[in-house]
């Protein structure tokens, strides 16, 4: 055992176990406010086995560490950096097209992502309203302080779990063909033992940052990388690749020019959490800043556009599609004269400003001159600038649908590491790894999410299957039973698994069965309360048409225009209707033939979802398959035919060849009955 | 149980008496099977390369008697039609030593191929995909040219190619929608009229491609035209002219016809059968009661009756009554036995016809010489194609999973359309353009459904 150096700081009753395991008795309840309660600390010396190793405490290793725990497993969570838990190091927002919907999912699955975001939030809207329901959902700005600061206060009062400063720089395993974890060795030589690790490593493998020319090694601003861990994952045969991605220069809100800018205020939304009744900010919401690129902009922009480490060819790496830097856009969109620009206040107690929509990497004097070409922006002080980091990521095909590495077993990856952009993006993941790494330490069987129940689904079954050939982010599109997949139906959809694996406390179940009750007691009455042509002055004042006979809510509510609003002023429930539980009845109502039509679309789906490959195929020796096909099949092992059915490469002609494979072996072994020749 | 691994044989030419019979063998030993069997100078076939014929004799190796002459076709895998080694052993002796020849087969080591099991392992092996599988069926199936000429072209992959069009500019429409679902920053949103007008298109598209398949049925199960009237005006003799042989029971007194009669006739490339029915009249005799209903039904269920009235008698009110109970069928009124009657009686009798009927096409024929019956011929041709003589090279669909596939896709584009019209939120759009797609992929087989193979191992085809 190691002499008891601290080498992090120990702030106030916030206590971070340094190589010793620091235990909380009288934790606050998973889904707890800011306020942290009052807790003794048990120190276990010499302890270094664990069921769960979480290396990294960012967006996907807090979720991971937090579930792996409330699944009674015991839980270590190491970081480079315990001030810098869930840190937002680019924009400060929560939510937005897709992202909302992981944020909900999230939540529903009792992560924390959601609560600490109602707790910490500056800023919040709507986005995606009028492109249906499907899309719509809640965009929120956090503060950049409280939200780490609650998620720490979180981690740290988590049972089961310690949190512990350090540079893991080695992941420990047998060496026998089949690989099996066994821990970690820290870069000062500590070993932690361990069932299962995740990997949750964010940016930091060989982290490069680039601002124009100049090139510093490190994670992200102001931090170092990790070097070690690369090797290691690479001597486990994962293989690696370079990605890259950007983030914005921030700018000083004294120096803007209020009159050129509009405000955008932040507009009366639920809450992210299904668990909370309201938004529960600390201070006042505040307003965004809507301002604009010019033609003068552009042309700065295009002018130095050699210069830019982003755009230049500096970074070898692959950056985003989705996300892309000023310069990318400038170029790509070269008809457009003028992007969107906004200006996020990144927490309350700062004059810090995020410039959203211009993400570079551009040279700090490029960048104040294209700065100051923005209207409202004409003086502006850059406090910092935008630059881009790249990256080791490792290709996510060779991962189970568990994000259990195919290399390894008990090695999970998770998050940024796996090629995704975005926080939702990596606490979804974290979840799904931290589930999983606390079943398989229990062993249990293993819990896989899919396409037809949550984005969670469709982004692994994306990563796993198809791989990543640029940073993924979650979009809407990526979805096709999305009108399922709201993010208003997250709890509905996901919440019964966080009770079945233990993760959702009592309180957020007993707030789910009342809500699915009332959901169900209403579309009920909807449908068995009647109008009758004596209520025709009524719906004629509605401006809708009278009925002949008697009609049921249920039917005038399907009218386009009638509302749920309207049937609460003039026809209401004997108990008031909360917002929530009316939001899902008039979706349901409303839009029930398109939402039955796409259930039987995901019929479809599932028929071939359900039809299993044994993982033990030897794809090799169906000579009917393409050369290519039996490849892909080699490398994804799919566990489904619909599975096998989206992995690039393998065509629907290989796919019949494999079903008819399948169904000559089972004829062989006698299960089924003959084919008909 | 199905085989995949064993060698298979069978006489791939049709039975009778032909000049050349062919044996096929396919599988792993065919060509070791061939060379026990077949003995030709110089070399044995398994070192001579593939796609050369070879002349030489069959000759049993157990008793050494020279059963034929032959030329021997050498293909190897995967460059035959099964994809396997195949050998082809073109014999010129009749059925019997064809199947001589194919007990030696069997007794070296190949197996009596079941129905349609070359064509089931060219698609096993992935010599074609289902489209051309089910073609084939279809081609062996096909009674007719033209029927053949449309299943050769699906087989080609013309269908799979149009049907691929049509995804792609589904996909195209699809695209535009969901872009702007998370991109409408960037790309605006979405143009509602521009996407109306494309899915528009896209319903045209795909009944262009139904009403060729309708056509595609036409060609492949033939219509069904049904000669009516009253008793004794020389429907079977009509038969008979159209069959161009005595078939039916022909004499001059009234009801001999009691059943229906269906034969099938070769028409212009057209299969179709030709009925026969009762004569049409109020009886008290049970049988030919029975006959008349049946007749009835029978013209209920036609594509196209000829209606018969005896140039003798006229145009009758009888005929009007006739007429007016097949509302909804094609009828071709038609004048009998002028033979009998006058030129001027004739002229007079079809004008009275013409104004009766108020028919633009009517005919005066004489069954039993034979006048007038290619006209006939003819003007039911063109009742059929509506006209449209290029029928037989725009038929492209003979297959009614194929039909079934493609209405399913116009019925829910026609609600993706109503929705964009609607101006209801583009993600609704896309719900059923995406059923369209999955529906038009059921074709190329682009979507994969277990039950589409289950049905083609079940269907599949005799011969081959």
């Amino acid at each position: 055992m190691e002499p008891l150096t601290p080498n992090a700081s120990i702030k106030g009753s916030l206590s971070i176990a340094i190589g010793f395991n620091a235990e909380v008795k009288s934790v606050c309840g998973a889904d707890g406010g800011l306020h942290a309660p009052s807790y003794d600390i048990i120190v276990h010396m010499n302890e270094s086995n664990y069921d769960v190793i979480v290396i990294g405490a960012g967006h996907a290793g807090c979720e991971a560490a937090l579930a792996s725990a409330r699944m009674g497993r015991k839980t270590l969570l190491v970081t480079l950096n315990t001030d810098r838990i869930s840190h937002m190091p680019c924009n400060c927002s929560i939510g937005g097209p897709a992202k909302g919907h992981l944020a909900r999912e999230i939540d529903a699955l009792a992560g924390e992502m959601g609560v600490t975001t109602d707790l910490t939030l500056t800023h919040i809207r709507f986005v995606g309203t009028g492109k249906g329901p499907a899309i719509q959902t809640l965009r929120a700005h956090a503060d950049k302080t409280l939200y780490p600061l609650r998620m720490r206060e979180v981690v740290e009062n988590q049972e089961n779990l310690t949190l512990l400063q350090g540079s893991a720089e080695e992941i420990l395993s047998t060496d026998a063909a089949r690989k099996r974890v066994k821990g970690i060795r820290l870069g000062d030589g500590r070993i932690f033992h361990s069932k299962a690790v995740v990997v949750t490593t964010g940016t930091f493998l060989n982290g490069l940052m680039h601002c124009g020319e100049k090139r510093t090694v490190g994670g992200r601003h102001g931090e170092v990388a990790a070097e070690g861990l690369s090797h290691s994952l690479a001597d486990l045969g994962i293989r690696l690749g370079r990605f890259k991605t950007g983030t914005t220069p921030r700018v000083d809100k004294k120096t803007i020019n209020w009159d050129r800018v509009e405000p955008i205020p932040s507009e009366d939304c639920p809450p992210f959490s299904f668990i909370h009744e309201k938004l529960n900010p600390p201070k006042p919401l505040l307003p965004c800043w809507y301002t604009h690129t010019t033609l003068e902009t552009h042309r700065i922009i295009k002018e130095n556009l050699h210069l830019s480490a982003l755009y230049g060819g500096r970074i070898k790496g692959v950056g985003p599609r989705y996300c892309p830097s000023i310069e990318d856009k400038i170029v790509r969109f070269a008809s457009k004269d003028s992007h969107p620009v906004f200006l996020e206040q990144e927490e309350w107690d700062s004059d810090w400003l995020y410039v959203q929509g211009m993400s570079t990497s551009l040279p700090e004097d490029v960048q104040i001159a294209f700065l100051h070409s923005l209207p409202g922006l004409e003086n502006v002080r850059m406090f910092r600038a935008g630059y881009a980091v790249e990256y080791d990521m490792a290709y996510p095909d060779l991962l189970h649908l568990t994000l259990e590495s195919k290399l390894a077993e008990g090695l999970f990856l998770a998050g940024q590491i796996n090629g995704t952009s975005g926080y939702e993006e990596a606490g979804a993941q974290g979840l799904v790894a931290g589930v999983n790494a606390a079943l398989l330490a229990g062993g249990e069987e293993p819990v896989t999410f899919n396409r037809k129940d949550s984005y969670t689904g469709v982004m692994i079954d994306d990563l796993v299957t198809k791989g990543v050939q640029d940073p993924y982010r979650m979009l809407t599109s990526r979805a096709e039973y999305r009108l399922s997949l709201r993010h208003d139906n997250a709890d509905m959809r996901l919440t019964p698994l966080a009770h079945k694996l233990g993760l959702a406390s009592e309180e957020r179940w007993s707030i789910f069965t009342l809500k699915r009750d009332a959901i169900e007691s209403e579309m009920d009455r909807l449908a068995n309360t009647f109008l009758t042509p004596r209520d025709n002055a009524i719906l004629r004042g509605a401006g809708t048409d009278p009925v002949g006979t008697k009609v049921s809510l249920r039917e005038i509510l399907r009218r386009p225009d009638i509302n749920y609003q309207w049937i609460r002023d003039h026809f209401p429930a004997d108990a008031p209707i909360p917002r929530d539980v009316a939001d899902q009845v008039e979706i349901q109502t409303k839009y029930e033939g398109y939402i039955d039509r796409q259930k039987a679309q995901i019929q479809d789906f599932s028929k071939m979802e359900s039809i299993l490959i044994p993982q033990e195929m030897e794809y090799k020796s169906i000579r009917t398959i393409s050369m290519e096909g039996r490849e892909q099949l080699t490398r994804v092992k799919p566990i489904s035919i619909g599975q096998a059915s989206r992995i690039p490469g393998v065509t629907p002609a290989d796919l019949q060849m494999l079903l008819i494979w399948m169904k000559r072996r089972s004829c062989d072994a006698g299960e089924e009955e003959a084919l008909d020749s | 149980m199905l085989h995949l691994h064993d060698t298979i044989v069978a006489i791939a030419t049709s039975p009778g008496e032909g000049g050349i019979g062919v044996i096929r063998i396919s599988g792993a030993k065919a060509i070791d099977i061939a060379d026990r069997l077949f003995v030709s100078k110089g070399k044995l076939l398994r070192e001579r390369p593939s796609h050369t014929l070879h002349y030489g004799r069959i000759v049993s190796p157990k008793s050494n008697e020279v059963l034929d002459d032959a030329v021997a076709s050498l293909f190897r895998s995967p460059h035959s039609y099964t994809k396997e080694d195949v050998v082809e052993l073109s014999c010129h002796g009749g059925p019997v030593t064809l199947s001589l020849v194919l007990n030696l087969c069997i007794e070296e080591g190949a197996r009596m191929a079941e129905p349609g099991e070359f064509t089931m392992r060219a698609f096993l092996n992935g010599g074609m995909d289902l489209a051309q599988a089910e073609a084939v069926c279809d081609q062996i199936r096909a009674r007719t040219v033209a029927s053949q000429r449309a299943a050769v072209r699906q087989r080609e992959g013309e269908l799979s190619k149009r049907v691929e069009r049509l995804r792609s500019d589904l996909v195209g429409v699809l695209a535009s929608i969901e872009v702007t679902l998370d991109f409408s920053e960037d790309v605006g949103d979405l143009d509602y009229p521009e996407t109306e007008r494309r899915i528009a298109e896209l319903i045209r598209e795909t009944e262009r491609l139904i009403s060729m398949g309708g056509a595609g049925r036409l060609l492949r199960e033939g219509v069904r035209i049904a000669i009516a009237g009253r008793p004794n005006v020389g429907k079977s003799s009509l038969m008979n002219a159209l069959l161009r042989q005595d078939r039916s029971i022909v004499t001059p007194l009234p009801g001999t016809t009691r059943d229906v009669i269906e034969e099938t006739i070769n028409l212009k490339g057209i299969p179709a059968s030709i009925v026969d029915t009762a004569g049409l009249r109020e009886t008290r005799d049970i049988v030919e009661s029975i006959g008349v209903d049946r007749a009835r039904d029978t013209l209920k269920n036609s594509e196209l009756v000829i209606l018969l009235a005896d140039a003798v008698t006229g145009w009758s009110e009888e005929e009007n009554g006739i007429l007016s109970s097949l509302s909804g069928v094609n009828v071709i009124p038609v004048l009998n036995k002028m033979d009998m009657v006058s030129e001027e009686e004739r002229d007079r009798c079809l004008i009275r016809l013409r104004e009766a009927t108020s028919q633009s096409l009517s005919l005066a024929i004489s069954a039993l010489n034979g006048d007038g019956v290619e006209e006939l011929e003819d003007a039911i041709y063109l009742m059929i194609t509506g006209g449209v003589i290029a029928l037989a090279e725009s038929a492209l669909i003979t297959n009614s999973r194929h039909i079934q596939a493609l209405q399913f896709a116009v019925d829910a584009l026609r609600r993706g359309l109503e929705t964009t019209r609607r101006r209801l939120p583009p993600d609704f759009i896309s719900i059923d353009l995406r059923a369209a797609l999955d529906e038009a992929g059921k074709i190329t087989g682009e979507t994969v459904t277990e039950d589409i193979i289950h049905r083609i191992f079940q269907d599949f085809c005799v011969g081959k």
